[in-house]
């Protein structure tokens, strides 16, 4: 019979690992890299200028075309990635 | 109607960057953890696939020397079949590690491709200058799929293989189709424009 009336909470969950967390990092530095090259060279965003601007130019952007590829990461992979690093322990 | 040569650099560069990433995430967790959902398992091989496709029109309309046409030809074959080989590792149809010699294959072709392309010096362009850097960077770059190719589980191997496609993805972002290098720009290459 058990008589304890509180059972111990589980420990809590370990840090996330160092690879969970550059896994996790890769897609939020890879979008800031982008912000960063628009910071540095607005130029580069044609959104910024659009005005008289053909469909090329308007779809053709270096540094957000960096912030989506990091952002696609961060949202479509990392999650998953580090759910199953932390499912392995490792 | 067509963009002009420097956007298709920057939107394979886009393509680059993402499979860089997808590589570099998978020496970090190690192969068995990125192969636990069989979605990820094919994730940059198609993609890679998918760009060697791609590569196909590019090869068809930007035609503006007969070399351009072989050099874009062969990048979209090599390409095609790097990204169809580790396509079919990843699905285990292909079962001998040789396959995985196309992706050096691939690079080292390409860098070759980029070299031989090439007509004018280093500093007579960006482009120029991004073509010699961008073939020494493959040709020598290849080393890493070549070893991962050997010893498969290798972080090393597999993070190099990564980080060297996040380098040149750098280096198409930096080109631009007339834009001086360095401060040299050769009167021969034409007016920059925007």
């Amino acid at each position: 019979m058990n008589t304890q009336i509180a059972t111990e909470s589980a420990p809590a969950r370990s840090r996330r690992s160092v690879r969970a967390r550059v896994v996790a990092s890769l897609g939020p530095l890879t979008a800031a890299v982008g912000v960063a090259w628009g910071v540095l060279q607005p130029w580069r965003v044609t959104l910024l200028h659009p005005a008289g601007q053909g469909f090329w130019w308007l779809l053709a952007e270096p540094p957000l075309l960096v912030v989506a590829a990091g952002i696609a990461f961060a949202l479509l992979v990392a999650p998953g990635l580090v759910a199953d690093l932390e499912d392995t322990g490792r | 109607m067509k963009p002009h040569a420097e956007m298709v650099h920057w939107f394979f560069a886009a393509g680059f960057v993402a499979i860089g990433l997808c590589v570099l995430a998978e020496a970090v967790v190690g192969e068995e953890v990125w192969r636990r959902r069989a979605w990820r398992t094919y994730l940059w091989p198609g993609l890679a696939f998918a760009m060697g496709l791609l590569l196909w029109p590019v090869m068809v309309f930007f035609t503006n020397s007969a070399i351009h046409m072989v050099a874009h030809g062969t990048w979209a074959q090599t390409m095609t079949i790097a990204g169809g080989a580790e396509l079919g590792l990843a699905a285990g149809k292909l079962r001998s590690r040789l396959w995985r010699l196309a992706a050096p294959v691939a690079l080292a072709v390409s860098g070759v491709a980029f070299l031989v392309h090439e007509q004018n010096p280093w500093f007579f362009a960006r482009a120029s200058f991004l073509h010699h850097l961008l073939g020494w960077t493959l040709v020598a770059g290849a080393c890493f799929p070549l070893a991962r190719a050997w010893r498969p589980r290798s972080a090393v191997a597999i993070g190099g293989f990564g980080l060297l496609l996040l380098v040149v993805a750098a280096f198409l972002f930096a080109d631009r189709d007339v834009a001086p290098i360095f401060g040299h720009l050769s009167s021969l290459a034409g007016t920059p424009h925007r």
